[in-house]
């Protein structure tokens, strides 16, 4: 495969239609400054700043570019927000659309057919695969990603986290909590 | 593998946050000369998307995953022979040549491919 990946970027570098230098600035930074983290920084700054959270709500694509973690491929961020009625979960049945900008490159499960196709028809059945068991009361909302709109999970916000700063809560923030596998960590008690 | 070994899979690659991004190399490489060739405007995501999903539906795709970045290199052959960039003989060739020049290259040096000893 490396050797078929190599004259594929050998040829369209011929036709000038990619500049090897580009490339390894994209590899780069899909290896060490987008993922999860620029995620959880919004969850957190949705947390704690009500503006911003009824900016996330209301345009998610600029909130999210004002924290200058807009997508590079110009593609539509709606934030889903947890509540204790409503559990979010994102899932692509067609490929494995994600939000790249602040979640980096998807996890290996989340591309795999039986994710794929059992989150829409049996969401409460793979949550469990997760260890992750809601109250019968929430109902829970399955949110398909598409090329032009990509979904973020806000998590409901763990008690007994007052007076928590952004970075502090931002570290209970995990990256399938805004996927919707998971829910947001709750802080060890001292 | 199942879903939940696969999650088994992740989850022992810690929470997520500072998971590995790419196995291999070439699999950076092929996601990046997409990411490229996008903002060059050759092709749209919901075409991406569709050449994309076409591979990944293909009979014999593995229930678990592990060919994603092969269905990756497939969507972006076909999507760029469809827009009359190169076609599958010439990407052939030139694959062939850099697995030629691999194996001329002492180990620890750079692979070329004017190292490819049928170069002409």
């Amino acid at each position: 495969m490396a050797a078929r990946v190599r004259a594929l970027e050998t040829i369209l570098t011929e036709k000038g239609l990619v500049d090897p230098k580009a490339i390894d600035a994209i590899v780069e930074t899909y290896e060490t400054k987008v993922g999860p983290r620029n995620g959880a920084r919004v969850v957190a700054k949705a947390w704690v700043d009500p503006e911003f959270n009824a900016w996330l709500k209301r345009d998610a694509t600029a909130a999210i570019g004002s924290l200058s973690y807009s997508g590079r491929q110009g593609e539509h961020m709606q934030a889903v927000f947890n509540t204790d009625e409503t559990h979010n979960l994102v899932v692509c049945t067609l490929c494995s659309c994600y939000p790249w900008s602040v979640l980096g490159l998807p996890p290996v499960w989340y591309k795999s057919p039986p994710y794929r196709s059992r989150a829409v028809i049996d969401p409460r059945g793979v949550l469990a695969e997760f260890d992750l068991v809601l109250p019968e009361a929430t109902s829970i909302r399955v949110w398909d990603s598409t090329a032009e709109l990509r979904y973020l999970v806000i998590p409901l916000r763990p008690e007994g986290t007052d007076g928590w700063n952004e970075e502090q809560l931002a570290e209970l923030v995990t990256r399938d909590s805004m996927i919707g596998t998971g829910l947001a960590r709750v802080p060890e008690v001292a | 593998m199942s879903l939940r070994d696969l999650i088994a899979y992740s989850q022992g690659l810690g929470d997520g946050i500072d998971a590995p991004v790419f196995a291999e190399p070439w699999q950076a490489e092929a996601f990046a000369m997409v990411l490229a060739l996008h903002e060059q405007g050759l092709f749209g995501w919901d075409e991406w998307a569709q050449a994309l999903s076409a591979e990944l539906k293909r009979p014999g795709a593995l229930d678990d995953g592990s060919d994603y970045y092969q269905c990756w290199v497939a969507a972006l052959e076909s999507l760029i022979a469809a827009k009359n960039v190169t076609n599958s003989t010439d990407i052939d060739h030139l694959a062939a040549a850099w697995q030629r020049a691999a194996h001329a290259t002492p180990h620890g040096q750079p692979i070329r491919l004017e190292n490819d000893p049928e170069r002409s």
